[in-house]
């Protein structure tokens, strides 16, 4: 029997010659990741259980990014144990601020992940890695701790859905778009323990970035995993940049998968997602001009602040003004697209437009710092997550949109359609 | 091994940041974590639980952030069972991992209410409401999770 693509990285792991859906087999690992949330908890696991050595001090990645720079005496606290613990083994991907970046944004950035790597991550959103055509899933912090002693990880082979991409994107439509769809079609669960593996000659029109943006909320499908094959935007991207050896992995024709969707591209909308469920999906037609006011607006995250992300926005808000009483908060992923992004003169149409530019951080979108919500505010976000009180009091509201559509959101103060400003 | 205790209900998707919310992640420590157990969706649970109740709800419990401090809070909080439809896969592996017992049934999950008596054989994986009297057989875990379960958790099974 055929196996997919996921299943192919997992076999290679395992160091079998074929695995099946279901099968439980332990795997070797090429990056374990952990944040300043995360590691202080594995660290603790670590360390109560007696370990004394890390697997491959060059392996172990620990990203200082969800309160930093750090928020508050507690937030400086873990983030001074995960240092201690750094410098102790010697882990030679500690980022803290100033080289740091929003790890889903930095690691693929810095080489660390690429075509066929085995990556687990102490973060749900490490199924990003999937858009370079690795396998790559969100873990705890104890098998973040098991990660970093063994250098394995163990894994219930997953079964896959397969979602074939056909058609090129049309006027505004991202990768953002293209995920939000298809969560709304299948649903927080539609993907649940499985791998979503995106094909088709569709692809070739999603650049890394929307690539990044789409295997990243795979998770909030449910998915294990999700996983592009490999091409030339992939190469592109990864040679030179990728520190280990990429090794492109394509699905057997007689792969079986649970269910098969044909996406066409040409037909989506720019979509936004309602409180308080990634799932509650409207395209911008289907929203009133004026039904949903808007507060605040934040473009960045690990989903969506990448270049071509701000390019999108700075596309929109070149020469326009943000909206009376609309905060529009700015964070590049990484240091790397902060300068890149400065170089471009983008910050000067945020700043001229009335939107402030943060430092990289996670920061808004889990309701950290740096943009949180007063009871009854509203936010229109290129975040990941619209749950209960993610961005601040357990009475906001967060809606989930692309960089295009919440940029012309900011501009009118109310979610609106990009190509409906004047 | 048994559980027996009053049953707090739940429904679909409840997820990581109402079980512990991100601006109380600032901490590991479990009792603080505790402190904040499902506070964005029901105020009262800390107040109410009392040590050895069951946490029931239905689908895809546990979904969003990979963060373990969500099992850590429910385990600290008293709680000593969750049982639901289905669970989000990393709040599954962390349950495991980190020694919370979780059982997966719809029907148990659809039917048990709020403030019902539920007991639970965790070597049989049979759930008792104690209220109505109906029981329930939960699916049994494979061989694989039991050992690391029967081991004490998953670092203990590795080292």
């Amino acid at each position: 029997m055929g196996m997919t693509m996921s299943q192919k990285i997992l076999a290679a792991h395992a160091g079998l010659d074929e695995v099946k859906a279901g099968q439980l087999i332990e795997a070797k690992l090429d990056m374990v990741l952990g944040n300043d949330v995360t590691s202080p908890v594995a660290i603790n696991v670590f360390e109560e259980n007696g370990a004394t050595a890390v697997f491959d001090n060059t392996k172990i990645a620990m990203i200082m990014d969800h309160f930093t720079p750090n928020k508050d005496i507690k937030a400086a606290t873990q983030v001074k144990q995960t240092r201690e613990f750094a410098h102790k083994y010697d882990i030679k991907n500690y980022k803290d601020v100033g080289q740091m970046g929003i790890e889903h944004a930095l690691l693929p950035e810095m080489g660390l992940v690429g075509p066929g790597c085995l990556c687990i991550g102490a973060d749900s959103h490490t199924c990003t890695y999937g858009a370079l055509g690795a396998f790559s899933t969100g873990v705890g912090s104890t098998d973040m701790a098991a990660g970093m002693i063994s250098g394995k990880a163990w894994f219930k082979v997953p079964s896959a859905i397969k979602f074939n991409l056909i058609g090129k994107p049309q006027g505004y439509v991202s990768g953002k778009d293209v995920i939000l769809h298809i969560i709304g079609k299948i649903g927080v669960d539609g993907a649940l323990y499985k791998s979503m593996e995106f094909v088709g000659e569709g692809i070739k029109y999603l650049n890394i970035d929307d690539r990044l943006c789409i295997a990243n909320m795979a998770i909030e499908a449910g998915a294990k995993n999700g996983i592009f094959p490999v091409d030339d935007v992939t190469r592109e991207y990864c040679n030179g940049r990728y520190q280990g050896t990429p090794v492109e992995y394509t699905a057997d024709e007689d792969a079986v998968y649970d269910e098969e969707y044909t996406i066409d591209l040409s037909e989506l909308k720019p979509t936004v997602a309602f409180p308080h469920l990634p799932e509650n999906t409207k395209t911008v037609d289907e929203i009133g001009e004026k039904e949903v006011k808007i507060d605040q607006c934040v473009i960045g995250s690990c989903t969506n602040g990448r270049i071509s992300d701000l390019r999108a926005a700075a596309n929109i808000l070149k020469g326009r003004k943000i909206a009376d009483n609309v905060r529009c908060i700015i964070l590049p992923g990484t240091q790397k697209i902060w300068l890149e992004a400065m170089h471009e003169g983008l910050f000067d149409i945020f700043v001229e437009a009335g939107a402030v530019v943060s430092t990289p951080t996670c920061g808004p979108c889990l309701g950290g710092h740096m943009g949180i919500l007063a009871a009854g505010e509203k936010a229109i976000s290129t975040t990941n997550r619209n749950f209960v009180g993610r961005m601040g009091h357990v009475d906001s509201e967060v809606y989930l949109a692309s960089p295009a559509v919440a940029a012309a959101s900011a501009v009118t103060g109310y979610i609106t359609d990009p190509a409906k400003l004047n | 091994m048994n559980a027996k205790g009053t049953a707090h209900k739940f429904g679909d998707n409840v997820d990581t940041d109402v079980i512990i919310p991100a601006r109380y992640l600032n901490t590991a420590s479990h009792k603080e974590l505790a402190a904040h157990c499902m506070e964005d969706i029901d105020k009262d649970f800390v107040n109410n639980v009392k040590e050895g109740d069951i946490m029931v709800a239905e689908k895809n419990f546990g979904c969003g952030s990979s963060r373990e401090h969500a099992p850590i809070a429910i385990k600290a909080s008293g709680i000593s069972c969750v049982i639901a439809s289905t669970f989000a896969r990393i709040f599954y592996r962390n349950a495991i991992n980190i020694g919370l017992p979780i059982l997966e049934c719809d029907e148990a999950a659809k039917e048990i209410k709020s403030g019902d008596t539920v007991s639970v054989n965790f070597d049989t994986g049979v759930i008792t409401n104690e209220t109505t009297g109906k029981t329930y057989q939960a699916e049994p875990f494979p061989e694989f999770i039991q050992n690391i379960i029967k081991k004490g958790g998953l670092i203990k099974s590795i080292t």
